[in-house]
């Protein structure tokens, strides 16, 4: 939707260009999908031309700035970059111009990419105002529905992803109150080394939670560690009542389990 | 730096928050619609170097430098894009608003997209069709016929405006250019119930652009209803243009006019306003109990239901709750208004009433009536939420205040919390029968919650407590039943007019009813149901000119016999689906797996009179010019109307061109609703064909007054399966067969029920407007507000029964809103019979059912439990 009170926009923009007023943009899909009278100007990153997707050795750093297609054109061959990008409510058209990093900073429960970044030990690479950088890992970035770690002017840059987390062994499940619809609870489970797992839990909770075993639980020890996600950490609103996605995590952690191996 | 749309150069900039839909619009591509605003609909799709974007959600300033392809520009030339010809050939749209972005996503698939359209597509929605003929238009099926002369009526004729549907040329409400129009913008109320002691519109006028701020001061006093009937009584009297109280959230205060959006809304903003709270009530239960808040009742019984229940072997009693579910036409509401030459008032409008708007405004503004001209382009959905004045009126006072063009479009969100919803309903019914099948006892108590004001509240109750029962003989029937006041966003029309809210509590009662008797269920209705020659009765006063003009209800519950056990398939041959109708999908393993039906009945229209005018004129080259006044909003009745017209004068359809929803073209027409536009204006159509041919001349009229009434008949079946681990539900199949008469148009009568199911259904297993506590409506867009999309929507088997009304024209009864009515009930019969639990409070998520389905625990627990012998 037009976004009435912006009266300019910064392309390319730069960090230290932010002041009270302006907000950053990526895609636009999120920014212009609801009313926001408080921004006057928007600061346009995507023309910054920063690399979508650089593969290295001791892993791959995706810009704040891939686009969904860029991610799953590049990195699309790990079944479960595929399956998160098809965890979006939007279509592929929203693909083409949404951001990785815009799914991030909308830090909603169901976000994707947040699913996806936390799963696989992924880190953000923030910048400040003055031009300093800060890492932070991807599960504790979102603190809450809607909220996250960015300071005022602060911008998200780049995740890493780790190479042994990409390459790895995982689960992935999701629920949702139509097919295709909204992530109601998504979690996805990583097989570590030495027969270790690491679960994710996302859609579910305000916030991502990632459970980690050293070695494989049993049914017991896994449900014993989802009991400790606190009750009110389940998302109550209109696309799934808590108790169900509470009973969701449990019943997609237990297949996620059998399906990694019990103990492998 | 320019963009090119099309292949050619635009140099104007766009402004700095603005989107590429608006943008494009302004560079004359009104083909690029505006549905959500949000990015979920995408009815504004267009392509951006090649790939599908939703342009409201794409950045303006961005395009440039690139190309951009809107449907105009899709097609080579002048001829047709190969999908709009897919899409023209297998008529893949209703109302068509959504139609551009449909093609302009499907022309950009890839083979392995077209493979997969639920995912593919889920980023398209189309409220009119349920999504078979979408799915046709793909896969490039081809229904479209063109008949010779007198064979049109009960072909599969296309819609005579489909052409401009797929290239984008069709003209909606909007898809005008009004030099010099200003904006309008309402600021809305924060309380659910306030007097609005003052409002302070200083800094409001100080914003650059702004022409004038209207109040409650500057609203005449006069009271009228938003809903729009023929009888203007049928509707409480309670509205201002501009009120100093307001009575939900959501309700207007202050309208600002300003020469652009962005200075409107800005001045809403800087509106000063001080409220005085007062009390308000949002739950229908309590307003009831507090008293001083119905604003309709009924009271009436039939024969002794102590006795009928003191005979019947077994009895059953539940109550029942219906939400509030939005229309969700893809073209939210809004007009446009000016002066023309003559200084008449012209409002151009998302209307399905334009004679009864033009009515209301003159009536408000206390103008003669041949000062006022209102008009209805293409009009992009309406399903009852459009037999509404909710924009006209204060578009009309801005103008003359103005004096110059004024337009006020609604935004999305003011759908949800600015219009009307769909009445929510709590329904106790009880229903006793004896072991022989025979219904001894039927009662119900209902009540209805209209919301802040009363427009249609007493007239739903009123028809929803009618033929939802009079389709059963039943000698002893009593119903209680209340239409209340709330402070919340007002309810209003919408598809079935009540029916399917009580359809949903007594086909739900009498399906445990038939379990406790150990009968089948379609055994059970046949026992039960009014035959031909039968009165229809209820209890209460009902208007005489209703009765049975043509009977197929047996066909249809043949259709349903024949649904439950295949085999058993015994009904006379009707006349067979279109389609190749796909094998129902297998229940995944450890599913659930339960079936259900259900019936309705519905007047084919609407009590107390309903008018249509229809005028020919001889054109020359043997084409002659059909005025009539009804509205066209995926509706068909344009189609039959053509249908109609050259059948009666022996050419093709083509001859006929139509001249349609303007005040100016016919004397007056009441309006497309009520199921009208066949019954009532297609037989003032005929009338004209047929004066013209026996008296000759260059031109005659045609009236109907839509008295007397016929009705019309549904069954709906559904096998459905359950997960019990998660509570997701798919139905497995779907089976719908209507009465509805003389089939006029089959492609159209089939779409036209596919679409009615899926809206039901979206209402039956997603849709929920929420209000909190504090009566603030919290699902405010489609993200919150689930539409069914292509992947929730089954294909559901379309069967016609084989009749002839005595009353329709050329036998044809109505069927726009009933397919609806029996979906609710039949797919909680079938839930039922799969998981063993009697859910009675719609939508059934996935969420739900799963709860549902949880062993007992408390007091409310105990469930009576009757499985099917």
């Amino acid at each position: 939707m037009d976004l009435h009170t912006v009266t300019e926009v910064i392309s390319p923009a730069a960090p230290g260009q932010w002041r009270p007023g302006d907000a950053w943009l990526g895609g636009g899909t999120a920014l212009l999908g609801e009313p926001r009278p408080e921004i006057v100007r928007l600061l346009d990153l995507t023309a910054a031309g920063w690399p979508a997707v650089t593969e290295r050795a001791d892993g791959v750093e995706i810009a704040a700035t891939c686009t969904i297609a860029e991610l799953i054109e590049t990195l699309g061959r790990y079944p479960i970059v595929g399956q998160c990008c098809h965890s979006f409510l939007a279509s592929f058209k929203i693909w083409n111009v949404a951001t990785v990093g815009g799914n991030l900073c909308a830090s909603l429960p169901a976000g994707p990419m947040i699913s996806l970044g936390a799963a696989l030990d992924g880190v953000c690479a923030l910048i400040g105002p003055d031009g300093a950088e800060r890492r932070v890992p991807v599960a504790e970035f979102v603190t809450g529905e809607g909220v996250n770690v960015l300071r005022p002017g602060e911008l998200l840059r780049a995740i890493h992803l780790p190479s042994a987390a990409v390459g790895a062994l995982t689960s992935y499940r999701r629920g949702s109150l139509f097919r295709n619809g909204r992530s109601a609870a998504l979690l996805i489970g990583r097989r570590l080394d030495r027969g270790g797992l690491a679960l994710t839990v996302t859609a579910a909770t305000r916030r991502p939670h990632v459970l980690r075993f050293d070695r494989g639980p049993d049914a017991n020890e896994l449900a014993a560690a989802l009991a400790e996600i606190p009750a009110e950490q389940y998302v109550t609103d209109v696309h799934g009542h808590p108790d169900w996605r509470r009973h969701l995590t449990g019943l997609y952690a237990e297949q996620i389990r059998v399906e990694l191996g019990e103990g492998a | 730096m320019s963009v090119e749309i099309n292949g050619k150069s635009h140099e104007r900039e766009p402004r700095p928050g603005q989107c590429l839909r608006t943008y494009l619009r302004e560079e004359g591509c009104f083909g690029v619609k505006k549905g959500c605003d949000s990015g979920d609909c995408g009815a504004c799709t267009v392509h951006v170097d090649g790939r599908p974007v939703h342009s409201c959600v794409y950045p303006a300033f961005r395009a440039q430098g690139r190309r951009v392809t809107t449907i105009e520009g899709l097609a080579d030339g002048d001829g047709l894009h190969p999908v709009q010809r897919s899409f023209l050939e297998a008529q893949g749209f209703q109302c068509g608003f959504c139609t551009a972005g449909l093609i302009m996503t499907t022309a950009a698939l890839t083979d392995d997209q077209r493979g997969d359209l639920p995912r593919s597509l889920k980023g398209n929605l189309c409220r009119c069709t349920g999504y078979r003929a979408v799915a046709d238009a793909v896969a490039g099926v081809r229904h479209r016929t063109l008949p010779e002369a007198g064979a049109a009526v009960g072909a599969s004729l296309g819609a005579p405006a489909g052409p401009q549907v797929v290239t984008g040329t069709a003209r909606y409400t909007f898809d005008v250019d009004v030099p010099g129009v200003l904006h309008l913008k309402v600021l809305r109320s924060p309380h659910a119930h306030a007097r609005i002691v003052a409002i302070d519109r200083t800094a409001a006028m100080r914003v650059e652009g702004v022409i004038t701020v209207l109040t409650h001061e500057d609203a005449p006093d006069t009271l009228f209803s938003t809903a729009q009937h023929e009888n203007v009584a049928e509707d409480p009297a309670d509205t201002r243009v501009l009120d100093e109280i307001v009575r939900f959230k959501g309700q207007r205060v202050a309208a600002v006019v300003a020469t652009t959006e962005a200075a409107a809304e800005e001045a809403c903003r800087r509106l000063l306003v001080e409220y005085e709270v007062l009390p308000a009530i949002v739950d229908p239960v309590e307003a009831l109990r507090a008293g001083g808040r119905v604003v309709g009742e009924l009271h009436a019984a039939l024969g002794d239901v102590d006795a009928g229940f003191a005979e019947a072997d077994a009895v059953y009693e539940e109550t029942f709750r219906t939400a509030r579910v939005q229309h969700a036409s893809l073209e939210t509401h809004g007009a446009v208004g000016w002066r023309d030459e003559d200084g008449r008032l012209v409002i151009r409008s998302s209307t399905q009433t334009p004679f009864l708007t033009r009515r209301a405004v003159a009536s408000v503004f206390d103008l003669p009536l041949d000062s006022v001209r209102v008009i209805a382009g293409r009009v992009g959905g309406g399903f009852g939420g459009k037999q509404e004045m909710l924009v006209e009126d204060l578009v009309a006072l801005a103008v003359m205040r103005t004096g110059r063009p004024v337009k006020w479009e609604y935004t999305r969100a003011e759908q949800f919390y600015g219009a009307t919803t769909r009445h929510p309903f709590i329904v106790t019914a009880k229903a006793g029968a004896r072991r022989d099948g025979t219904i001894t006892a039927l009662t119900l108590n209902v009540l209805v919650d209209t919301g802040a004001y009363g427009n249609h509240g007493p007239s739903v109750m009123f028809h929803g407590c009618h033929e939802s029962i009079a389709v059963y003989k039943c000698a002893n029937m009593r119903t209680d039943a209340h239409t209340v006041y709330t402070h919340t966003v007002p309810a209003g029309a919408f598809r079935g007019y009540g029916l399917g809210q009580v359809t949903f509590a007594v086909e739900s009662v009498l399906d445990e009813v038939s379990r406790m008797i150990g009968m089948d269920p379609v055994t059970f209705r046949e026992l039960n149901v009014v035959r031909a020659g039968d009165e229809l009765t209820s209890p209460g006063d009902h208007t005489e000119d209703l009765g049975i003009a043509s009977y197929g209800l047996d066909q249809c519950l043949n259709r349903m016999r024949a649904a439950f056990a295949p085999s058993a398939l015994s009904a006379p041959a009707a006349p067979a689906p279109v389609p190749a109708v796909p094998a129902p999908a297998p229940a995944p393993p450890g599913w659930l797996v339960g079936e259900g039906m259900a019936i309705a009945m519905i007047a084919a229209g609407p009590p107390g009179g309903h008018i249509a005018d229809a005028t020919i004129r001889v054109l020359p080259e043997g084409r002659y010019e059909l005025s009539v006044g009804t509205a066209e909003f995926g509706n068909g009745s344009t189609t039959v109307h053509a249908q109609i017209a050259a059948d009666e004068l022996g050419v093709t359809p083509d001859m006929i061109v139509i001249r349609q929803s303007d005040t100016d073209v016919v004397r007056h027409d009441t309006g497309a609703f009520a199921s009208t536009g066949v019954v009532v204006a297609g037989k003032a159509v005929l009338r004209a064909a047929r004066a013209l041919k026996a008296n000759g001349g260059e031109i005659a009229h045609g009236h109907f007054d839509g008295t007397p009434r016929s009705v019309a008949f549904n069954a709906q079946y559904f096998q459905v399966a359950v997960d019990p681990d998660t509570g997701e539900l798919r139905i497995l199949r779907s089976i719908h067969s209507a009465d509805a008469g003389t089939v006029m148009n089959p492609l159209q009568l089939r779409g036209q029920i596919e679409g009615g199911v899926a809206q039901a259904l979206g209402a039956t297993l997603a849709e929920h407007v929420d209000i909190d506590d504090s009566g603030e409506v919290t699902t405010t867009s489609f993200r919150q507000y689930h539409l069914p999309t292509f992947a929730d929507t089954p294909f559901t088997e379309v069967h016609f029964a084989d009749t002839t009304d005595e009353i329709g024209p050329l036998g044809a009864k109505s069927m726009s809103e009933s397919p609806f009515n029996p979906v609710s009930p039949a797919l909680a019969n079938a839930l039922r019979d799969a998981i063993g639990v009697r859910m009675t409070s719609i939508p059934f998520t996935a969420d739900r059912i799963w709860q549902a389905m949880q062993p007992p625990a408390g007091p409310l627990a105990h469930r009576r439990h009757h499985p099917r012998p």
